[in-house]
């Protein structure tokens, strides 16, 4: 809501907001029933079948409150819930009557059904039918079209006006929501943002220090020991022994280039995702097309994310999939960066099975981005990652 | 070779001093030799050296200041030759040094090349007389796309290809090779022809051709 007007008013915010708000109907129809009910059988009646909705249903209204949420929350939400210690419904009943999370499931219900979805569905139909009806105006029988107009054209001017009062509302009650049925995984989910962040910061501590210090001094020993062969007739016993140290320390420099390179790529710093893709693309032992075209460099946090999940990706082609052929996508999608890592291989790449990809999923966790795996028997595989990115500087 | 008047830029003083040492045993000035990217552009537009050697990292920010410097001496006076060196490279350093002053006078090494001390100097000596000199790796890295008609060359014609896209003349790949300058004149022939690249005398003119091609423009 905070983009320019235009952006927002033409980005999927609003028809989301309704989509979630229009949800409350299902709320409104079960409290329509419960007040015929008490209309037709008595208030006692009434209650006690509400009583008895409640107890059953609290808990999948709750899920599906939660499940609702993705429409409006990008970040992802837990299940409260903890699991049962043992199978069968007597230790499912008591840990589920213990827990704290079911009482709020349980009163957010009433709230639901008693203010939040009258509240939800009164403000869908001003923000909606009241533009539509304005707008109606030169089509309503006995009223001239030239009266009609003055009031399309403040019909028309209400429609942004709704969008925004649609969004604000669909927020507040998300906020609202989350703290009462799914508290504390924002927390979590930051709290583990801060620790990539802190990682990062010493990974490039590291990789400077050792840039400026043991990096530096080889390359000085490789080019005295240079200098030193020069002095020395070639073949003999004291060049020989020479030669090999000098062979060595140019192998131990270049071991050093590679680590420093898996501990950060200066690339990704200097010239960011797109050339460091292409870097990861080019020492890739298979052909791998690139098409990556960002408008320029995004926030590092984005940045060093995504260029792991590239070549933590990568790295799973080359060992797992027996691909020829690998293909990087990278766009940035209104606010959001959308990453594929294809290839024509064997497929079958299972999550639950090796540490890679489950690494490569909690790294998507922590930028509250969505990673999409699709890898049959027999292939291909691809892995499609989202990440929010809220501003391209 | 005549005497180069050479701008030295290395923050790592240890590093600078070595070098500065071993440019000036093969009979070259180092008249300027300056730490970081500002004092390499005063420094090298106070003395006109005939070639500026700079790494590419340097302070204050320690990410390319010393490509920035090197870039911008460029634009000012073309035709002033630049070896950059790197701990790393990247195709997209060398693509940025190749399109500054058409490619003409530029290196672009790793670090580790120094030690190879002949042929850094040696290295030194092409940039400085206006050739084209790409380290081995980003030339590798360049042949791994394996574009389509790559893929038509022999083994031996790709080992060809890379070390003219290294810059190296057919005397010196005859001799990388340890096999005769005509042999790998009709090497380099035949390779042209594959990629529908114009036949070229000049060594020179041949070296940017095939980079071009590699780098797929």
């Amino acid at each position: 809501m905070t983009r320019r007007p235009l952006a927002f008013l033409c980005s999927s915010w609003p028809w989301r907001s309704l989509v979630y708000l229009l949800g409350s109907a299902v709320y409104a129809v079960a409290a329509c029933l419960l007040i015929y009910t008490g209309y037709v059988y008595g208030a006692w009646v009434a209650s006690a079948t509400a009583l008895l909705v409640l107890v059953v249903l609290a808990l999948p209204s709750a899920a599906f409150e939660r499940w609702r949420l993705r429409l409006v929350d990008r970040m992802p939400t837990d299940n409260p819930h903890v699991k049962p210690p043992k199978k069968g419904l007597r230790a499912w009943l008591s840990t589920r009557a213990r827990e704290q999370a079911t009482w709020r499931d349980l009163g957010f219900t009433v709230v639901g059904l008693s203010v939040l979805c009258w509240m939800d569905l009164g403000l869908v139909s001003s923000a909606f039918w009241l533009p539509v009806l304005l707008m109606s105006g030169p089509f309503q029988p006995g009223m001239h079209w030239a009266d009609g107009l003055p009031l399309a054209a403040g019909g028309v001017l209400l429609v942004p006006i709704s969008a925004y009062m649609l969004t604000a509302w669909a927020g507040t009650r998300a906020m609202i929501t989350r703290a009462v049925l799914a508290p504390g995984d924002a927390e979590i989910i930051r709290s583990r943002a801060r620790l990539v962040d802190a990682f990062e910061a010493e990974r490039r501590r590291i990789e400077r220090d050792l840039h400026d210090g043991a990096q530096q001094r080889l390359v000085s020993l490789s080019m005295k020991l240079g200098l030193a062969r020069l002095d020395l007739p070639p073949g003999s016993p004291a060049e020989t022994q020479l030669a090999e140290a000098h062979e060595e320390a140019k192998r131990a420099l270049a071991e050093l280039r590679e680590l420093i390179r898996g501990i950060h790529p200066q690339v990704l710093t200097d010239r960011g995702l797109g050339a460091a893709v292409e870097d990861v693309a080019g020492r890739s032992p298979i052909p791998v097309d690139v098409d990556v075209s960002l408008p320029g460099r995004l926030p590092p946090p984005v940045e060093v994310a995504a260029y792991y999940i590239v070549s933590e990706a990568m790295t799973n082609i080359v060992k797992h999939s027996e691909a020829r052929h690998g293909f990087i996508y990278g766009r940035l999608h209104d606010d959001t960066l959308v990453l594929e890592v294809r290839d024509d291989g064997v497929g079958g790449a299972d999550p639950a099975a090796g540490s890679g990809l489950a690494g490569l999923a909690d790294r998507v966790a922590v930028t509250d981005g969505v990673m999409t795996l699709s890898s049959p028997p027999g292939g291909p595989t691809s892995l499609r990652v989202e990440i929010p990115c809220p501003v391209a500087v | 070779m005549p005497r180069l008047r050479i701008a030295l830029a290395e923050d790592g003083v240890l590093l600078r001093e070595g070098i500065a040492g071993l440019l000036e045993r093969f009979g070259h000035d180092v008249v300027a030799s300056v730490g970081d990217g500002d004092a390499l552009i005063t420094a090298a537009t106070e003395h006109e050296p005939d070639i500026v050697v700079a790494d590419a990292r340097m302070p204050p920010g320690f990410t390319d200041e010393g490509l920035r410097a090197a870039l911008i001496l460029r634009a000012t006076r073309p035709q002033l030759a630049v070896l950059v060196l790197s701990q790393y490279v990247e195709q997209t350093y060398a693509a940025e040094l190749l399109d500054s002053g058409g490619g003409v006078g530029i290196g672009y090494l790793l670090k580790d090349r120094i030690g190879d001390v002949r042929e850094f100097v040696d290295a030194v000596e092409r940039v400085a007389a206006g050739h084209t000199v790409v380290d081995p790796e980003v030339v590798r890295q360049l042949l791994s796309r394996r574009r389509e008609p790559l893929s038509r060359l022999t083994p031996r014609e790709r080992e060809v290809l890379g070390l003219v896209a290294e810059g190296r003349s057919n005397a010196a790949i005859a001799r990388a090779l340890v096999v005769t300058d005509a042999a790998i004149a009709k090497h380099i022939a035949g390779i042209l022809t594959k990629l529908d690249l114009p036949p070229a005398e000049d060594d020179h003119r041949r070296v940017l051709a095939v980079l071009a091609y590699l780098r797929g423009r």
